[in-house]
């Protein structure tokens, strides 16, 4: 093991900030390796952990300490060799804590790198420079886009297999910068590095003297991610209502939710749906005391000036910027139930921010090939990690917004009402 | 809320702010909630937490301890001092019963970690508790690193790792039939240095025992173990007085002390974070049966 290159002093907590990243590509491509690299490199690792690794490797008859061990946690997944579902790991430097959200490759685990992704800031795409870009490469640029993950990075791995040839760099990297154009990426970088020896992770490497970009260490502390909130459209779905039963406080009555989006003052003249009934902030409340205005993520209560029905499910906005009061949706759907597949004329449960309610498939108007972006319009279902256009019918209206202008007003998930498992996630694309 | 420049968050923030949200949707989905608390600093966190989420009104559900019987007794003292000040309803779930009534059996070594599984599944099934907060993070252990926000269990408290509900944006599934429960992990994207920053942001009052202090102490495998009515000297065994404080609080004849000078919440932070070893790996020797013990006790229902 080289060296580890980074120092983690105890940074003041209240300056650093939060990145959320979601890694995809398969165990070939040494993913757990580079995740295992970056925890490594900024002193995550414990030393228990490092000997529980060590020891596991030597008796797997591993030829060098296996870090892909520390991220598989399961017991089938350590049998197997393989990665089954999405695990969360932590790290941080003085500047960010990061939560990554590690989930395996696979075609089957579509469902996976679309759960891991619908929360993330940032997604890391593997390929290994002696392959190039494959089929799956692709797959996760075009998930990335459909969840609309603001920051892409591209990992060329195993560049130390291909003696650091800039051309294999450079090939892979036109190549993906021109598939990635046919996509919404709003901000891609690629990254040469060998997470097996640390190249480019979390300093720059003196094997790429022609690479002048960032280290992927360095790409990830810095890259600039407040301005992906949306501090323009005022959302704020009521979560529920706090009515204190107290001699002490007397009418209190707060509508407590997180901000999805915009900002909140008091004062500012809101619109609640779907009454449509106006009023205006009284105060917006934290256990800390109230506070000058509130914006995402925080989780306030609101007071209004009057008194009007509002219970959960409600949203709060502004009157002139309102999202759409909605029963018939247009939305792409990740199927992600192996039990049955979506069908027409399905019904299904749908939770939508902090609403629930039922709703009928009423059409499919196509199925995605994720490989290949062709759209097949005879498709009559959708099965388990596909992907497809669908239009659904609402029993109440939905309080909704295209996915691609707000990712908490704009997704939703289905859910099948007599197993109550989770089937479904929906990006809206129309609601009306 | 600090605001260096507009519109600012702290990851600190950012993580009250999903917990805060998490416990509400329990609260407003649920018919029965309860939040197990051990008087560790983690559901000591939790607590603070659920305070935060429903101010001014009071903490609109009970609080759980699953009492092995084997306890400090500073951690006693602190969560009835607790509950009494937030006017808290207290259900004790007791091992100790439990073995008299013949629930459950104790076990040859006497260690009751395992045997507690039974006697918080009866007081879910008595209370008719649906959704559980529990205080674990997903940076103990690698099999909790895989468990959901919401983690659902059959009725017979089981976890599935194969077959969990993906877990999309803040939208969290808690629909189940009757006799079966969610377990809620509202700390699931905190570190036990997220922990300890936020006890000393919030001047979150704990236990005297996370703190250093002189006891006496014997080594056993590496780990200090306090001697006590729970823990006493072996053959061979000889016992000193030293410097300790303990990162975990769990069953008395179980959770070792590390030595330590940290006496204060700044030091304990410098501490952790300049710390080669995991916490569980420090201080509990129920985790080290095998590789795979906390996702075997998960699957039976363990917390």
């Amino acid at each position: 093991m080289s060296q580890a290159v980074l120092e983690t002093e105890t940074a003041p907590a209240a300056r650093m900030d939060l990145l959320r990243f979601a890694t995809a590509g398969s165990v070939d491509d040494g993913k757990s390796t580079l995740i295992g690299r970056l925890l490594y490199d900024t002193k995550t690792i414990f030393a228990d952990q490092l000997e529980a690794v060590e020891a596991a490797s030597a008796s797997r008859g591993d030829e060098y300490t296996n870090l892909a061990l520390l991220t598989d946690g399961l017991r089938a997944e350590r049998e197997q060799g393989i990665t089954i579902d999405v695990a969360y790991r932590y790290f941080a430097t003085p500047r960010r804590k990061f939560i990554i959200a590690d989930t395996p490759g696979h075609i089957q685990y579509t469902r996976n790198m679309v759960t891991g992704a619908s929360t993330a800031d940032l997604a890391l795409i593997l390929v290994d420079a002696r392959k190039g870009l494959v089929e799956q490469s692709r797959r996760h640029a075009f998930l990335t886009s459909l969840l609309r993950v603001p920051h892409l990075v591209l990992c060329i791995n195993k560049m130390d297999l291909v003696d650091w040839d800039k051309a294999v760099y450079d090939k892979i990297a036109d190549e993906f910068t021109s598939f990635a154009a046919k996509l919404e990426i709003g901000d891609l970088t690629i990254i040469p590095v060998s997470a097996l020896n640390g190249d480019n992770i979390a300093s720059r490497s003196e094997n790429s003297p022609w690479y002048d970009g960032p280290s992927l260490l360095h790409h990830l502390e810095h890259v600039h991610i407040a301005s992906d909130r949306n501090l323009v459209d005022v959302r704020f779905p009521v979560q529920y209502v706090i009515r204190p039963q107290s001699t002490t406080v007397t009418d209190y009555r707060g509508y407590a939710g997180q901000v999805a989006s915009g900002v909140l003052k008091p004062g500012d003249e809101v619109m609640v749906l779907p009454s449509g009934m106006t009023s205006t902030i009284a105060g917006i409340d934290t256990a800390d005391g109230p506070v000058d205005e509130a914006f995402p993520p925080m989780s306030v209560t609101v007071r209004l000036n009057d008194e009007i029905d509002i219970s959960r499910g409600d949203l709060i906005c502004r009157p002139h910027n309102a999202p759409a009061v909605a029963q018939d949706i247009e939305a792409m759907i990740c199927w992600m139930d192996e039990t049955a597949p979506l069908r027409v004329g399905g019904k299904y449960a749908i939770k939508h921010t902090t609403r629930t309610a039922r709703t009928v498939v009423r059409g499919l108007q196509y199925r995605l090939d994720v490989n290949t972006l062709h759209r097949d319009e005879q498709a009559g279902e959708l099965q388990l990690n596909e992907i497809g256009r669908v239009r659904l019918r609402t029993t109440v209206p939905l309080l909704a917004d295209e996915y691609r202008r707000n990712r908490t007003t704009g997704g939703f998930i289905l859910i099948d009402e007599s197993t109550n498992r989770t089937v479904g996630a929906g990006m809206i694309i129309e609601a009306q | 809320m600090s605001q260096t420049k507009p519109y600012r968050v702290s990851h600190l923030d950012a993580l009250e702010a999903e917990s805060i949200f998490v416990m509400r949707e329990v609260m407003a989905e649920f018919e029965r909630p309860v939040l197990l608390f051990s008087g560790g600093k983690d559901s000591i966190v939790m607590l603070r937490l659920a305070e935060k989420a429903f101010a001014p009104a009071r903490i609109p559900f009970p609080v759980m301890h699953v009492d092995t019987g084997h306890n400090f007794a500073e951690v006693l003292e602190y969560r009835d001092t607790r509950v009494a000040t937030l006017g808290l309803n207290l259900v004790v779930a007791s091992v100790q019963e439990a073995i008299e009534t013949g629930l459950v059996r104790e076990l040859p070594d006497g260690t009751r970690n395992r045997i507690q599984t039974p006697v918080l599944l009866a007081a879910v099934e008595k209370y008719r508790f649906d959704a559980l907060f529990g205080g674990a993070r997903r940076d103990e252990e690698k099999a909790r690193a895989k468990e959901r926000m919401f983690s659902f269990r059959d009725e017979f408290g089981q976890w599935d790792p194969k077959n969990q509900r993906p877990e999309l944006w803040g939208l969290y599934n808690g629909k189940h039939h009757p006799g079966e429960s969610i377990r809620v992990f509202p700390l699931s994207n905190w570190t036990e240095l997220d922990v300890w920053h936020y006890i000393a942001k919030e001047q979150i009052p704990l236990p005297s025992i996370y703190y250093a202090h002189d006891r006496e102490v014997v080594e056993r495998g590496g780990m200090f173990y306090a001697v006590n009515e729970f823990i006493r000297l072996r053959d061979g065994e000889t016992s000193e007085v030293r410097r300790v404080r303990y990162r975990t609080v769990g069953d008395a004849s179980q959770t070792a002390a590390v030595l330590s000078e940290a006496d204060t919440v700044e030091k304990v932070i410098d501490e952790v974070a300049a710390t080669r070893i995991t916490e569980r790996g420090a201080t509990r020797g129920d985790d080290k049966v095998s590789e795979a013990a906390m996702e075997d006790r998960k699957r039976e229902g363990y917390f």
